[in-house]
């Protein structure tokens, strides 16, 4: 794809316009930035519906929204698992059941919450894996966001490589978890307006979407190579009864299991980025609500996804002259991109290039003020120098924290410069962060709900866990794999289908082995900590919520009723 | 802190208002639009985020009385 778009100036407008906001924020925010905790924990000041957007706008990142365009080409309305049966339920399970021992636990971070659960080797282990993790994540957001300046607009890469840092290190640098929280939400509107216009222009040209299921019809029954029934684009379950009978290759059991169990709730449950977001609400009940009041525009983003299913049509419709090839070979990443190319006139062409800069950015700032919290409180704090002198700690923190942002965003440049060289890296990073997040899940919801797991139990259990998917991903490929990137590496005893389905495998495996070795450790253990320390932290130690005073729509239980019957319904009426 | 709502209602009524006047410029330029099935999305979209930016500004100003 090197053809490149032709911009008028209102396109370039608007982009600047976004950038001088982005950090007009982090501008206005920087006076509030005393200590660090307003910089790393936005002083847990955050209304839920503030919290609630960035906490799916900061998951809405570079890969995302080209990945959930490109999988509405692929895998058509399948791609509604990810959200319907993936997402959603795992978010309202953390708003109910789990955010109470976050908050409560008054753990400024994921790993530190492992602390005050289990023990420090947990919680070392975690925090060292988590900061790897953040850093790679956002060097590939770098990255993509620098091709994509390359290849659209004709920058050199390395000059909007350092660019992009530039702009996400000032915002981040002067107005610290606030301004990343701050600018998500902005983010996530500007995402809404850039791609909305494409859902209009895909349906008004295919006559609706009952008009684009008549055109869908043929194309998909007549599938070079493999067919499948009509309908398969445009259903979410009906296809599911066998792997063979849909292009993801799955079973119903399978998406229930690895997607709407155990990589979504691995990632929606533990992920600090996430998590984040959500402890830096005002309150308890602000913190639970969150996530809740999220699932509802989450469970709505999938509409976005149309444009990619009609691109489906498009591309198989000669007359359209509308094409993802590259290289003689579909790239699916490229749908979002052409479709813009195709449908918007500049002007709104601007506005959808905003659209995804901003996702980039803030993929990028959300890893990065993730890292600069777990690498000041779980790494510097806890190891390399811990409060001697409490006066001076919020200063000195301060101070630490900055310096991990600018380290942080200098670490990402470096691994986007690594993205560059191998680009088989990207993929593999994904399949790296579901083997980690999958026993995390395990050993996380074994300390909230289990007093009886030990630290001897849950750091065993994190490990075989890890080992068990490494192996896996050793052991077997996706169908048609040319690089020891995809797996194999060891001997290839099973081929998947496709690669989701070799990454929800290794997840189930992963998952399960963590919580069966992390319970059997735990029975032949001491437990380390008395019932007391743990008041806060394990579900039969904690007081519950007093919710009587709280009016009815601002209950947990009631949203989470709400949202769970939204999702139903919509899983049915596109059954 | 900051009302964010009020930074995005500034961003939407701004931008909203620089797409509609390009569109209105624009309006004679038939071959622009071809992409976009023949209607000057422009206009349209820019009037729609001015309007949800103007309203959002207006939550911001009922917000501040409230308190």
């Amino acid at each position: 794809m090197k053809d490149s778009f032709d911009l008028a100036w209102v396109d370039y407008a608007v982009i600047f316009s976004y950038f001088a906001f982005v950090l007009g924020i982090g501008w206005v925010l920087r006076r509030h930035m005393k200590d660090a905790e307003a910089f790393l924990e936005a002083g847990r000041s955050m209304s839920s519906w503030v919290a609630g957007i960035a906490f799916i706008s900061t998951s809405l990142g570079a890969l995302e929204i080209m990945g959930m365009i490109g999988c509405g080409a692929k895998y058509g309305m399948l791609t509604y698992h990810f959200y319907w049966i993936g997402a959603i339920p795992a978010m309202v399970f953390l708003g109910v059941f789990m955010m109470p021992f976050y908050y409560g636990s008054k753990a400024r971070s994921v790993p530190e919450y492992l602390k005050l659960r289990y023990d420090e080797k947990t919680r070392g282990l975690n925090a060292i894996l988590f900061s790897i993790m953040t850093i790679l994540m956002s060097g590939i957001s770098m990255y993509a966001i620098a091709i994509l300046a390359e290849q659209l607009l004709g920058w050199n890469f390395y000059v909007a490589l350092v660019l992009s840092a530039a702009v996400v290190l000032s915002y981040t640098y002067l107005g610290g978890l606030s301004s990343a929280i701050h600018n998500e939400v902005l983010q996530f509107f500007v995402v809404i307006a850039g791609l909305l216009p494409l859902v209009v222009l895909t349906m008004k040209e295919a006559g609706g979407w009952k008009g684009l299921k008549v055109h869908l019809a043929p194309i998909v029954s007549t599938l070079p190579g493999k067919a499948y029934a009509s309908d398969t684009w445009v259903t979410t379950w009906r296809h599911t009864d066998q792997a063979a009978a849909n292009p993801m290759g799955i079973e119903w059991y399978g998406i229930i299991l690895g997607l709407g169990f155990v990589l979504s709730f691995g990632y929606w449950c533990t992920d600090f980025l996430v998590i984040q977001r959500a402890l830096a609400a005002k309150s308890s009940l602000a913190a639970r609500n969150t996530p809740l009041i999220a699932a509802i525009p989450k469970m709505l983003i999938p509409l976005l996804i149309v444009p990619g299913v009609a691109a489906m049509w498009l591309m198989h419709t000669p007359s359209a002259g509308f094409s993802i090839m590259e290289n003689g070979r579909p790239n699916y990443d490229l749908t979002i991109i052409m479709l813009m190319k195709h449908y918007l006139p500049s002007g709104l062409l601007g506005l959808g290039l905003t659209a995804l800069l901003a996702s980039f950015m803030s993929g990028m700032a959300g890893n990065i003020s993730a890292f600069n919290t777990v690498w000041t409180y779980d790494i510097y704090q806890a190891y390399i120098r811990p409060i001697t002198n409490k006066s001076q700690a919020p200063a000195n923190y301060l101070r630490v924290a900055r310096l991990a942002t600018v380290f942080g965003v200098t670490a990402s440049i470096g691994t986007a410069c690594i993205a560059a060289q191998f680009r088989n890296v990207t993929d593999f990073m994904q399949t790296i962060f579901s083997m980690v997040n999958a026993p995390l899940f395990a050993v996380i919801f074994l300390g909230m709900f289990w007093k009886r797991a030990t630290g001897h139990g849950a750091f065993t259990g994190l490990l075989s866990g890890l080992s068990v998917a490494i192996l896996h991903h050793g052991l077997t490929e996706p169908a048609g794999s040319s690089t020891l990137f995809k797996g194999g590496w060891i001997h290839v005893t099973r081929v998947y289908p496709v690669e989701l389905a070799q990454n929800f495998w290794s997840a189930v495996f992963a998952c399960l082995t963590s919580a069966t070795v992390a319970v059997c450790v735990s029975l032949v253990t001491q437990r380390q900590k008395p019932d007391q320390e743990l008041v806060g932290v394990v579900y039969q130690l904690t007081p519950k919520d007093q919710l009587e005073d709280v009016v009815w729509y601002q209950r947990p239980a009631t949203l989470a009723l709400i949202v769970m019957a939204m999702v139903t319904t919509l899983s049915v009426l596109f059954w | 802190m900051i009302d964010i709502r009020f930074a995005i209602g500034l961003f939407f009524t701004i931008t909203g208002g620089l797409l509609a006047f390009y569109g209105l410029t624009t309006m004679s330029r038939a071959e622009l639009y071809h992409k976009s099935l023949d209607i000057n999305v422009n206009i349209w979209a820019g009037c729609l985020m001015g309007v949800f930016g103007l309203l959002m500004m207006g939550l911001t100003r009922r917000g501040r009385e409230g308190k």
